[in-house]
């Protein structure tokens, strides 16, 4: 085990698979940073320090800075997974989705299908989501639910720097598109990652904290508000079972409505706006399947049906809050 | 690569596996025996097929909704691509993907495409691959004079100018995006090329109605981006002896359009004058070639109807490779 922050264990697992498949290829704006300039390649690598000292290891044709054209970006990346490489892809911000939402949807969501299963597409798309760094409506959204619901793509997000590991490599060495979600506030997040080969197989969700009173299902930044609440309610008496999904596509239904057996009480948490959201999905999920265990009403914690706002007082109302958690499970707990 | 005569008859034989291919489906698809949309490439045979004969099954083709040319051309079997379009289990794409969706990735051929401007970024990711194998290979991205227009197809052209792969932008200008004319729909005075040449890439011309000269003047393009120069583009006049879609009444074509087109721009009379001037086949040769053929196509379609249907529960399948 070694201690590091999310963004160094992304860092090392590009590296590491880079070195171990020649076919391994990342591409991306300012994954090198300083291209064309006076600083020179590398002079940044990456806005978000994932990328640092690729390009001096690996070169020019796999460490490939782009322009600013997220299609082309996601489209080349799917170019490159139907000859036969394993391109990673880094979309700055999640909200661009928005400007290349066709190359991931009708085009590498779909190729295997439309194809006739006769190809794969290996290709992994990093996007950094989230609010919580004041940076508003167009550089904060969680577009987590919107891409859960594209038939063909699977869609993960670490929340520990083990996790970022593990995830990323089952990702980087798979074989189907994989949307793979970094939370910006994650990336300094410290933790211990494992040595050596460490993969997380996906649809198998993180047991955070154990509990018999109340399930609290969350994702991403959310699972960190999640145990916050938890951890504040065990004084109350209040026994949360926290799970962090850790992909939603697939989904670990079974550690969901297994944990509802038990608890017979569902919260969930999630970054996103609430309509047609994971909270609606896990919320249809569990009134589907677990309708019997289901002791109150399901409550679900969400931003508001709202842009991301600026000002601090502001985006604070709108993010999910450990308080906000902790109201709904008193809820849960209170239905007679 | 010289056009000796084992390589025209193979060239001759594609255009009129493409022509007959198409003029049949106009056909078939008035039975109401083939479902939804079909965009047919006749009249634009010597372009896929002058491109197509100058590659192999390591260099990649990146096509669009207008795509069964293409595709042909680059080697998907004829049988397999009909059984597609009918929507059978052992069609091409097991009757997932139809007339827009062909795809034969062990061909090189990386995919028809229903979305206008979706191909050419996958065509630069394909270059890239071809440049990191270093072994002369290129991609080509076919586009219309309507992708053209997309902004993903800029984005593709100085994508691949600042990365230097071997790319290919293929235009074929056949004066129609859907329903709307060239000469409004493209700002820089109909000139696509031009516009190439603006992103930084050489570019050359073409008479898309000559396979001749299709053929040298991609012999020449293909040199200089082989050699390692970076991509290029190439636009070719051409033209489509069908409407946008199969049911097209083509309100916008002028009186006697279609008629000038068939009788002044048809590949295959174009290239069955050169070929016997230049004395290397006889006219008997290509009738040869017409009645194989028209048995192929025949049996294609023969075989197609007979097919069997793809079985409900293959809805769910081959979404992922595992899930």
């Amino acid at each position: 085990m070694t201690e590091m922050m999310l963004r160094e264990a992304i860092a090392q697992t590009l590296h590491d698979e880079m070195l171990r498949d020649s076919n391994v290829v990342v591409l991306g704006e300012d994954i090198v940073g300083g291209m064309g300039t006076e600083g020179g390649p590398e002079s940044t690598g990456g806005i978000w320090g994932t990328s640092g000292g690729l390009f001096d290891k690996f070169g020019p044709n796999r460490v490939i800075d782009t322009p600013i054209s997220e299609s082309a970006i996601v489209g080349a990346a799917a170019g490159l997974a139907l000859s036969g490489k394993r391109p990673v892809a880094e979309i700055m911000f999640a909200d661009f989705v928005g400007v290349c939402l066709d190359q991931l949807w009708n085009q590498l969501a779909k190729f295997r299908y439309m194809f006739g299963g006769k190809t794969t597409c290996p290709a992994v798309i990093r996007m950094s989501y989230g609010a919580g760094l004041n940076a508003a409506a167009q550089h904060s959204q969680s577009v987590y639910s919107l891409l859960t619901a594209l038939p063909g793509l699977k869609v993960v997000m670490p929340t520990t720097p083990a996790d970022a590991k593990g995830l990323l490599t089952t990702a980087i060495r798979g074989s189907d598109p994989v949307i793979f979600m970094e939370h910006k506030a994650l990336y300094a997040v410290r933790g211990e990652v494992p040595e050596g080969e460490y993969m997380i197989p996906f649809g198998q969700a993180r047991q955070v904290r154990a509990g018999r009173d109340v399930t609290i299902v969350a994702c991403g930044l959310m699972v960190s508000v999640a145990e916050a609440a938890a951890a504040g309610l065990e004084a109350e008496g209040i026994g949360c079972n926290v799970i962090d999904l850790r992909t939603t596509s697939p989904i670990d239904e079974d550690a969901i409505l297994d944990s509802l057996e038990i608890t017979g009480r569902l919260v969930v948490v999630d970054e996103s706006p609430p309509r047609c959201s994971l909270a609606t999905d896990i919320a249809g999920l569990a009134s589907q399947h677990a309708f019997s265990s289901l002791k109150a009403p399901i409550q679900l914690v969400t931003a508001p049906h709202t842009p991301v706002p600026f000002a601090r007082e502001l985006e604070r109302e709108y993010l999910p809050s450990a308080d906000k958690v902790q109201a709904a499970v008193r809820a849960v707990m209170a239905y007679k | 690569m010289q056009l000796d005569r084992e390589r025209l008859l193979r060239a001759y034989k594609n255009m009129k596996i493409i022509r007959m291919f198409e003029e049949r489906l106009h056909e078939e698809i008035k039975t109401g025996e083939i479902a939804g949309f079909t965009h047919l490439y006749a009249g634009q045979e010597a372009v896929a097929v002058g491109v197509c004969e100058l590659l192999d099954d390591e260099d990649k083709i990146v096509s669009t909704h207008r795509g069964h040319g293409h595709c042909l051309a680059k080697g998907c079997d004829v049988i397999g691509m009909m059984k597609e379009i009918y929507g059978r289990a052992d069609g091409l794409c097991k009757g997932k993907g139809g007339s827009m969706h062909i795809a034969d990735i062990e061909k090189g051929m990386l995919g028809a495409n229903g979305i206008v401007g979706a191909g050419a970024p996958i065509a630069v990711g394909a270059a890239m691959s071809a440049k990191l194998d270093g072994r002369g290979k290129v991609s080509i991205a076919f586009s219309g004079d309507g992708a053209c227009n997309q902004g993903t197809t800029f984005e593709a052209m100085n994508m691949a100018v600042v990365t230097k792969v071997p790319a290919i932008f293929v235009f074929e200008n056949n004066k129609y995006s859907e329903n709307t004319g060239v000469d409004y729909a493209v700002g820089t005075a109909s000139d696509i090329a031009g516009r190439a040449e603006g992103f930084g890439m050489k570019v050359w011309r073409a008479n898309g109605s000559d396979f001749f000269d299709v053929y040298n003047t991609m012999l020449d393009l293909l040199d200089y981006v082989r050699a390692g120069h970076g991509p290029a583009a190439i636009e070719f006049d051409t033209e489509r002896f069908f409407g946008h879609f199969e049911g097209d009444p083509q309100k916008y074509r002028g009186d006697g359009e279609l008629a000038r087109i068939r009788d002044q721009r048809d590949p295959l009379k174009q290239f069955r004058l050169k070929a016997v001037e230049l004395d290397k086949i006889d006219l008997s040769d290509l009738d040869k070639i017409d009645e194989d053929v028209a048995a192929l196509i025949e049996a294609a379609v023969t075989q197609a109807r007979a097919a069997d249907a793809p079985s409900p529960e293959d809805v769910l399948t081959d979404v992922y490779v595992s899930y």
